[in-house]
């Protein structure tokens, strides 16, 4: 119980598994293919700075839409009765554990050019819309997978909100506005910072989604990832590449308080 | 008023989360190969994916992996768990930052990262490299599960125990370890669900050969997509349904049971 | 001080098929200490919470100042409520906290600070504005509590059980700094406590309460004297309650003797509750009192010795400074005018 040694397996499992190959990447990054150090690779990252530039728009577009659908339900989720949150919590949280692919595949079904949404406008004489390998289906199906992950740890929040401090608010002559913006939303930051730490990351580096719902159209920095890594073997752009995404990462990480343990409670 | 409000708006998130997903179900009962016209009703795709050699492969390769994982991943994180409660503050701290880090990362760093590990150790792709990964992925987990846990455990006891004569082995094992028991079980079944789930990091370290469940689907649906994998969706539907109302029965009776 | 500032009338709430306050007909008096008094679940919280109108009633009318208030929400009521929890902001510190309810009301800067440096003062924190709530003692939050209440001139405070979470002797020590602060502002505090001791203590009005009915009104005093049933009797103060028979007038029958008291009214040969305050039962030699009693019990209590004395048909508790030691036999006196009678109530039978 007091032991220190038992811990000794996981820090060598982590030395090895995780921070060796963080450093590797870094590694990579500043090598050639033949281990000379060279700063060729960072330079090329430069050819890629729209993808980067699209990507943190889309997940950032992604994250805001998921934070202002995904706070509505927080919130009425939060003011339900017990029976019917608990309901509410697991049909949330079902989505979470079939597939990413799958649930994407789903997604492309509906907006393909003959699938069911399209179908419907047929019905009602309105010409068919492109819906798939656009913007708005990357968008969309960014929201779809991810929607839970902001509202779960905003929910979070609410919940643990004291009412007898909103209580307290009215009794000192707060109206329903007054208690939301001076109340609940400042006590609901940290539940929203995890939230969109757990969306925008996701969101930053996907390809399945982007692959899926973008055709060929629409490519993100995660498509660039995947293509050095799966397919040119050009691991050492990849890996500088890898480490610009970290970097985003890490700053975004610290922008939303990372360093704040409620945050960190919220994340899991 | 806007009690109405909040429950048309709470229905409308959940069809527009579930839509997709049950009309992919519903498209598995399709006597036709399409996910556009339903012809009919018919089985066919759910026999068609029992005879799927290749899917079946997959999901034997994801329930072996998973298990290993879990398990491996549990006890070494268990371990890590209750030994870092002891370390000194600063010592705790920078592992458990280490700790954070595949818990933060995107999946798909975490992925490449790995990858150039076994790259750069000549270490081809395969069942080896995949387990080596999820077991990574999972002990984080785990010991973020337990930590917490460590906090409410009664160490009076453990001194309990060794008063009366036991050696703190044994002392351990009896009277902290069953109080962990509900924690540790948790951890597990966490491990075991992320790994099942598991797409991005599985896909950039498996190689060529070696699939899972997540990767054959996604190389299936790269091809031409066969209605098997509407009929798997549906299957993994229920599993993970099944699962949840067991868990809720269980959790109902526990109560029960203590309430008594 | 005699202008009724709060009226409930015919108040009846139910909750979940259950009644919780039937019927209730209560005045609150301007400038008034008043105190609702009585066991979990008699309905005071409750009743309080429909003064703060965080509860409606399903029927019956609150009047304030006259006019109904029913519709009024809370935020828009002229009373503030300290809660017994406290229920700071916690992403506030107190300056800010204090400061709530007068940026709501868009009271101007240097007054609000003017107005916050002015009752730290009167609650004795001062120089703690810039703390944050989580640094603060229990008996601090109290008081921080209290002066965000009061710093918006409230007509009525009222307040739930708030010293309920302090040591006893803190819990004393604000008792006294309360009621100093109600005289000093001169507003009208409505009180709610299960502890009869601090009731008696504080206030200028006890209200006793029991399942949603009002048992009792008047001051401590009268209440401690002339307890209106078996109830109070037994929730204020201690008492001995026994059956008797009321003979006839100013005569009744209990323990097997005879008593002169001062009651009338009851009819003849009518059975009733008697009440005796351990205090005023005088204690003499055996055969020389009305009743004969052997001390079972002697506990020396400080002020007093407690002794429980079993006579014929009744243990009795006796507060007496005369000290008789455990087997003895003694005799038990009372005077007619510490013998209460009240009618037969159901369920009080020994």
């Amino acid at each position: 119980m007091k032991s220190r040694v038992i811990a000794v397996p996981y820090v060598i499992w982590s030395g090895i598994f995780i921070i060796v190959p963080t450093l590797f990447v870094g590694y990579f990054a500043f090598t050639d293919s033949n281990g000379t150090f060279t700063l060729e690779n960072i330079s090329k990252i430069g050819k890629y700075a729209n993808v980067f530039g699209r990507s943190i728009i889309y997940a950032a577009v992604a994250t805001v839409l998921c934070l202002i659908f995904g706070y509505l339900l927080a919130y009425f989720m939060a003011h339900l009765k017990e029976h019917q949150k608990s309901l509410c919590l697991v049909l949330l949280m079902l989505p979470m554990w079939i597939n990413l692919v799958l649930r994407t595949q789903a997604l492309q079904n509906i907006l393909m050019d003959n699938g069911i949404i399209n179908k419907l406008l047929g019905f009602l004489n309105i010409p068919s819309v492109k819906l798939l390998d656009t913007s708005f289906s990357v968008i969309l199906g960014l929201i779809y997978n991810y929607l839970p992950f902001m509202v779960l740890p905003i929910f979070t929040s609410l919940e643990k909100l004291d009412n007898k401090v909103i209580e307290a608010a009215q009794d000192l002559g707060a109206n329903s506005v007054n208690v939301f913006t001076k109340i609940t939303l400042p006590l609901s930051m940290p539940g929203i910072y995890s939230g969109i730490i757990m969306v925008f990351i996701p969101c930053l580096s996907t390809f399945v989604i982007s692959e899926k719902l973008g055709g060929g159209k629409v490519y993100l920095i995660g498509n660039v990832i995947n293509d050095m890594f799966n397919q040119n073997y050009n691991f050492n752009v990849g890996a500088a590449i890898s480490l610009v995404m970290m970097l985003i990462m890490i700053v975004t990480l610290v922008i939303f308080g990372f360093l704040d343990d409620e945050t960190k409670e919220g994340i899991l | 008023m806007s009690r109405i409000f909040s429950k048309i708006y709470i229905f409308l998130v959940f069809f527009f989360l579930y839509a997709p997903i049950l009309l992919l179900i519903f498209f598995s009962f399709n006597s036709s190969n399409s996910n556009v016209a339903f012809n009919g009703f018919s089985l066919r795709w759910y026999e068609e994916l029992f005879h799927d050699e290749e899917i079946l492969r997959a999901l034997l390769n994801t329930l072996i992996i998973a298990t290993l994982a879990s398990v491996i991943s549990t006890i070494i994180g268990t371990a890590a768990a209750i030994g870092l409660s002891n370390f000194k503050k600063w010592k705790k701290k920078a592992i458990m930052n280490v700790t954070y880090i595949p818990v933060l990362n995107p999946d798909i760093i975490t992925g490449i990262s790995l990858l150039l590990l076994f790259v750069a150790f000549n270490i081809p792709g395969g069942f080896l490299t995949v387990l080596l990964a999820h077991i990574t992925f999972d002990i984080p987990y785990v010991i973020l599960a337990i930590t917490p846990r460590l906090r409410h455990v009664d160490s009076h006891l453990y001194e309990a125990a060794q008063d009366l004569g036991a050696t703190p082995v044994n002392a351990f094992f009896k009277a902290v370890f069953p109080q962990l028991i509900p924690g540790i079980i948790s951890a597990f079944l966490m491990a075991f669900t992320l790994s099942i789930d598991d797409f991005v990091v599985t896909f950039f370290v498996r190689g060529n050969a070696f699939s899972t469940l997540s990767t054959v689907i996604y190389t299936i649906t790269k091809r031409k997509i066969p209605l098997s994998i509407n009929a798997l969706c549906a299957i993994m539907l229920l599993c993970v349904l099944a699962v949840l109302i067991a868990v809720n029965i269980f959790d109902k009776r526990k109560s029960r049971e203590e309430l008594k | 001080m005699d202008k009724v500032i709060i009226r409930l009338q015919n108040i009846h709430i139910e909750f979940d098929d259950e009644t919780i306050i039937e019927n209730l007909d209560l005045d609150i008096k301007d400038k008034e200490f008043v105190t609702l008094l009585g066991p979990s679940g008699c309905g005071k919280t409750t009743t309080l919470r429909t003064i703060a109108g965080f509860v409606t009633p399903d029927r019956g009318d609150i009047l304030f100042d006259g006019v109904r208030i029913n519709d009024l929400p809370p935020h828009k009521r002229q009373v503030n409520t300290i809660f017994q929890k406290y229920a700071l902001f916690p992403h506030l510190n107190v300056y800010d906290n204090i400061a709530f309810g007068l940026r709501i009301n868009k009271k101007p800067k240097d007054e609000i600070d003017e107005k916050i440096h002015e009752i730290l003062e009167i609650v004795n924190l001062k120089g703690y504005h810039r703390r944050s709530v989580d640094s603060l003692s229990g008996g601090q939050q109290q008081r921080v509590a209290i002066a965000r209440a009061l710093v918006n001139n409230p007509r009525v405070l009222l307040l739930d059980e708030p010293l309920g979470a302090l040591d006893l002797k803190l819990r004393k020590e604000m008792q006294i700094e309360l009621k100093r602060i109600q005289k000093q502002m001169g507003i009208t505090f409505v009180y709610v406590t299960h502890d009869q001791e601090e009731a008696l203590t504080m206030s200028d009005t006890v209200i006793v309460m029991k399942n949603g009915l009002i048992q009792q009104i008047g001051k401590p005093k009268d209440i401690y004297d002339e307890p209106a049933n078996a109830f109070v009797a037994d929730f204020i103060g201690e008492s001995n309650i026994l059956d008797g028979t009321m003979i006839h007038d100013f005569l009744v029958n209990f323990d097997d003797a005879e008593f002169v008291c001062v009651d009338k009214g009851f009819g003849e040969n009518t059975p009733v509750d008697v009440v005796v305050r351990p205090e005023d039962i005088e204690v003499c030699e055996p055969d020389k009192g009305a009743i004969n009693a052997v001390v079972k019990i002697v506990t020396f209590k400080g002020v007093h010795y407690e002794m429980i004395a079993q006579s014929k048909n009744f243990s009795w508790k006796i507060h007496s400074t005369q000290y008789k030691p455990e087997g003895s036999q003694i005799g038990l006196n009372i005077i007619p005018e510490y013998i209460h009678i009240m009618k037969k109530e159901a369920g009080t039978a020994n």
